[in-house]
């Protein structure tokens, strides 16, 4: 309705280039770049979940079966960055990328030809990172987090930086194509204060990209000269100071975490509310959390380093800082309980996924206030409750929205339905073997388990390998989602209508399912109730 | 003697705070300190389980209630000021009230003064070096050991041993991984600062009966103080990815009474000026029968 030029094409890909190449390789398509990141993320998911499944099966019991210990720290260090990088980072920008244009009635993202180039850095970064398993020397293997003058001993830092670098510049000209996009690209009467949450979270989400990334870059590109080039910024014999170091990469990293989080949230807001069949509950409020969470990631930083030994003010600061977050964050879930209060509801997996995310989110939470306390940190840190703790933050957190987002959109990607009982099959499995997988780690770490070691204690055995088998079969549920993926992109007959869903709301499900190739070309006329949040003084 | 003593160190009715199977939450402690962790950790706990039932319990009513093959029809509200502004003021009272317990609980651990003895912690790849610089006032010279991996364990942690991690024993405790060759022995009833630095890369020197750990960060000196209550042996292991042996890196503190520890002491200081000193990176150095309570 609101754009009706589209529907009179019967090609579905009327204007994509017929070859191969030029489809993809060359593309400057938002909706092809945004499915070539997002099966970039699938991929990079897999490798990344092998490598867990290796650490999870030399901790199956106690005793070295498997690998030597240097080669589990490369599992994990390689998990670390593969996952955050490779997996969580490029889904969401894929998501974006496909639905941002979208949602704000844009024929494109505002610079096309620099989306494609921040696209397929991202191939030759990932494979420079993953070379490093098959050199002399190996994969670097001090921690995703790259702490000297541990990370310094490792003879494939230079692999790393460089792989860092490319995802960083990637990552930035994402963020500058989002922010233009949304800012320049809005179709008249696309007011911000209209705009779905996820358009918002990802604006905000873009500018901690645009802050960080070249903390980052400026981080690791000192290890580098640090190794090669003979300087001392984190060598302590040359008058450096390695906590420096932890000081600036936590200044990316904690705005990094949101970064994985925010995105997610505005998924969630998109969902809960298109099966609750009720707008959002205080919008304003949502998207007001949204930006003092992405504000205060920016003063907690300290709080990943509250062993390092510093100053009594500077814990407190932290401490402080830190449990503000508990405000806003509050906020997002009562309000996405809220939206459920008084709605007709109903349960496909989308929605499923999104349940489970609130809750398991929100446990993640939990058990990050607890971390937020500095005496009770001194026993936390750097135990398996962390790994618990940030876990159920990105895995059930992050992954579970990108995961409830591809069962939310793809029928608008694909034209098909996808298979609702084995997306159910998908789910459940998923989210009972997750907890049993991460759930006993927080005892383990509070038993007293550091993390990153490869044999243990056999106090510690029960809890190992009760998570060993969670992971292994959380690890093979996934596989069902690629089975659900497949069918729906290749084989369902069941065609998607346009709407999709009964109380779906927004400009992207008022173009035909599959979406056409291009969309929007001339801008659509917005109706107010035709948006979730045509009216946000209701 | 030595062995009713060794005996009595390692499991003769002290106490035994170390990981034992099934283990659910953290444990007390044994310092005059370590209750400030557990109490906060035990608090917040409950405090987010009332939380989660009542915000969880909300969303299953919910879940129940507005389901629409229930024929339930959606209502069009989406905002209710007073609702708002009570889910923010009952989190920001809650998170008061637990910043206030837990800033009175740092503050007490940031206080080092008033120490009656210090040990110099430093932490190599991949073994734990104990000096003892002062006692009661006094200076204590050249009583300084390596403390790393007992062999059992050693030999039982390489790849493909085919020995039994179940089979390292000390007693009836199984102290695979969480045993030494000479361990670290300091007094009860006594404020003992640590003064702890790296010897080459980050290591954090945690033992979980004391409620804190603290990195060993080469060129700095971090301050820590711990006041044990009992004589016992408290296992820890190091907390800071340090290299491919971090995992082996175990710390274990033996707590003594005042006289034997004076005793213990005064036996390695009279070790210490019969043989020749041991070098500063002798992990060899000898180690008497009343110090390795482990074999």
């Amino acid at each position: 309705m609101s754009y009706a030029a589209t529907h009179d094409q019967h090609d579905d890909h009327h204007g994509a280039p017929k070859s191969f190449f030029q489809r993809w390789c060359m593309s400057t398509n938002h909706k092809d770049i945004g499915t070539l990141y997002l099966i970039f993320a699938l991929t990079m998911f897999f490798i990344g979940g092998s490598f867990a499944m290796v650490i999870r099966a030399e901790l199956f019991k106690p005793g070295l079966q498997l690998v030597q210990p240097y080669f589990f720290n490369e599992m994990t260090t390689m998990h670390g960055l593969v996952m955050i990088f490779g997996a969580i980072m490029p889904a969401f920008v894929g998501l974006g990328n496909w639905m941002i244009p979208l949602m704000v009635g844009a024929p494109d993202m505002a610079l096309p030809r620099m989306n494609n180039l921040s696209f397929w850095i991202l191939p030759f970064a990932f494979i420079l990172l993953l070379s490093t398993l098959f050199l002399p020397g190996g994969a670097p293997a001090g921690g995703w987090t790259m702490y000297p003058p541990l990370s310094l001993q490792s003879g494939s830092l230079a692999y790393a930086v460089f792989a860092i670098h490319l995802m960083g510049i990637s990552s930035i000209m994402g963020a500058i194509n989002i922010i233009a996009t949304i800012l320049n690209m809005r179709a008249p009467g696309m007011d911000l204060l209209k705009m779905p949450v996820f358009v918002w979270s990802w604006l905000i989400t873009a500018f901690l990209l645009i802050a960080v990334m070249p903390v980052l870059a400026g981080a690791v590109t000192m290890l580098l000269t640090d190794k090669y080039f003979g300087t001392s910024f984190f060598n302590p014999g040359g008058g450096g100071d390695p906590v420096l170091y932890q000081h600036i990469f936590w200044f990316f990293g904690h705005p990094e975490v949101y970064i994985m989080i925010l995105p997610a949230f505005g998924i969630i807001s998109e969902i809960v509310p298109t099966f609750a069949r009720k707008p959002i509950f205080g919008y304003k409020a949502m998207v007001f959390a949204l930006a003092c969470i992405a504000f205060l990631s920016f003063i907690v930083w300290a709080h990943h380093m509250f062993a390092v030994g510093l100053p009594l003010g500077a814990d407190l600061f932290f401490m402080y800082a830190t449990m503000l977050i508990a405000v806003p964050t509050g906020v997002k879930v009562f309000n996405w309980v809220a939206t459920m209060w008084g709605g007709s509801m109903t349960f496909e997996t989308p929605m499923l996924f999104a349940i489970a995310f609130i809750i398991l989110f929100t446990i993640g939470g939990f058990s990050g206030l607890m971390l937020a306390l500095v005496p009770a940190d001194f026993q936390y840190q750097d135990t398996f409750f962390v790994v618990a703790h940030f876990h159920y933050v990105l895995v059930t957190g992050a992954l579970f929205a990108i995961i409830a987002a591809a069962y939310y959109w793809m029928p608008k990607w694909t034209g098909n339905m996808y298979n609702e009982f084995w997306g159910k099959v998908h789910f459940w499995n998923s989210v009972i073997w997750v907890n049993v997988l991460f759930f006993p780690q927080h005892f383990l770490g509070l038993a007293g388990m550091p993390r990153r070691i490869p044999d243990y204690n056999v106090a510690f055995a029960n809890f190992n390998m009760i998570s060993s088998i969670g992971g292994f079969l959380f690890g093979a549920s996934q596989l069902i989602f690629i089975g659900v993926l497949i069918h729906c992109a290749f084989f369902s007959r069941k065609k998607a209508t346009d709407r999709v869903w009964e109380g779906a709301k927004g400009l992207e499900w008022t173009v035909p399912s599959p979406a056409p190739h291009h969309t929007f070309s001339v801008p659509p006329v917005i109706h107010d109730e035709e948006l979730a949040h045509g009216n946000v003084h209701a | 003697m030595a062995a009713a003593g060794l005996a009595l160190a390692t499991f003769g009715g002290v106490v035994q705070a170390n990981p034992h199977p099934w283990q659910l939450n953290m444990e007390r402690g044994a310092s005059t300190w370590s209750h400030v962790p557990y109490d906060l950790n035990n608090i917040s706990l409950w405090v987010c389980v009332v939380i989660g039932v009542l915000v969880f319990g909300a969303m299953f009513v919910a879940m129940f209630r507005f389901r629409k093959s229930r024929g339930a029809v959606a209502e069009k509200w989406a905002h209710n000021t007073t609702l708002e502004v009570v889910w923010t003021t009952i989190p920001v009272l809650i998170l008061i009230t637990l910043a206030y317990l837990a800033t009175g609980g740092l503050t007490s651990w940031a206080d080092t003064t008033g120490s009656q003895m210090t040990v110099k912690v430093t932490g190599y790849q991949w073994k734990w070096r104990y000096d003892y610089v002062s006692y009661m006032g006094k200076p204590i010279d050249k009583v300084g050991f390596m403390s790393r991996l007992d062999k059992q364990s050693d030999d039982t942690r390489q790849l493909g041993s085919g020995m039994d991690p179940y089979a390292v024993k000390v007693g009836d405790e199984q102290t695979y991984l969480l045993n030494v060759d000479k361990p670290l022995v300091v007094p009860v009833d006594t404020k003992i600062r640590f003064v702890i630095t790296g010897g080459d890369v980050i290591h954090s020197w945690w033992v979980p009966a004391l409620g804190w750990k603290l990195d060993a960060i080469p060129g700095i000196v971090n301050a820590a103080w711990t006041n044990i209550k009992e004589p016992g042996t408290y296992r820890g292991q190091c907390a800071e990815l340090c290299g491919q042996d971090h995992g082996f890196m175990p710390i274990v503190v033996v707590a003594k009474s005042k006289a034997d520890f004076a005793k213990w002491l005064a036996e390695q200081e009279a070790a210490s000026t019969k043989s020749p000193p041991p070098a500063p990176f002798d992990a060899a150095a000898p180690a008497t029968a009343a110090a390795t309570p482990s074999r």
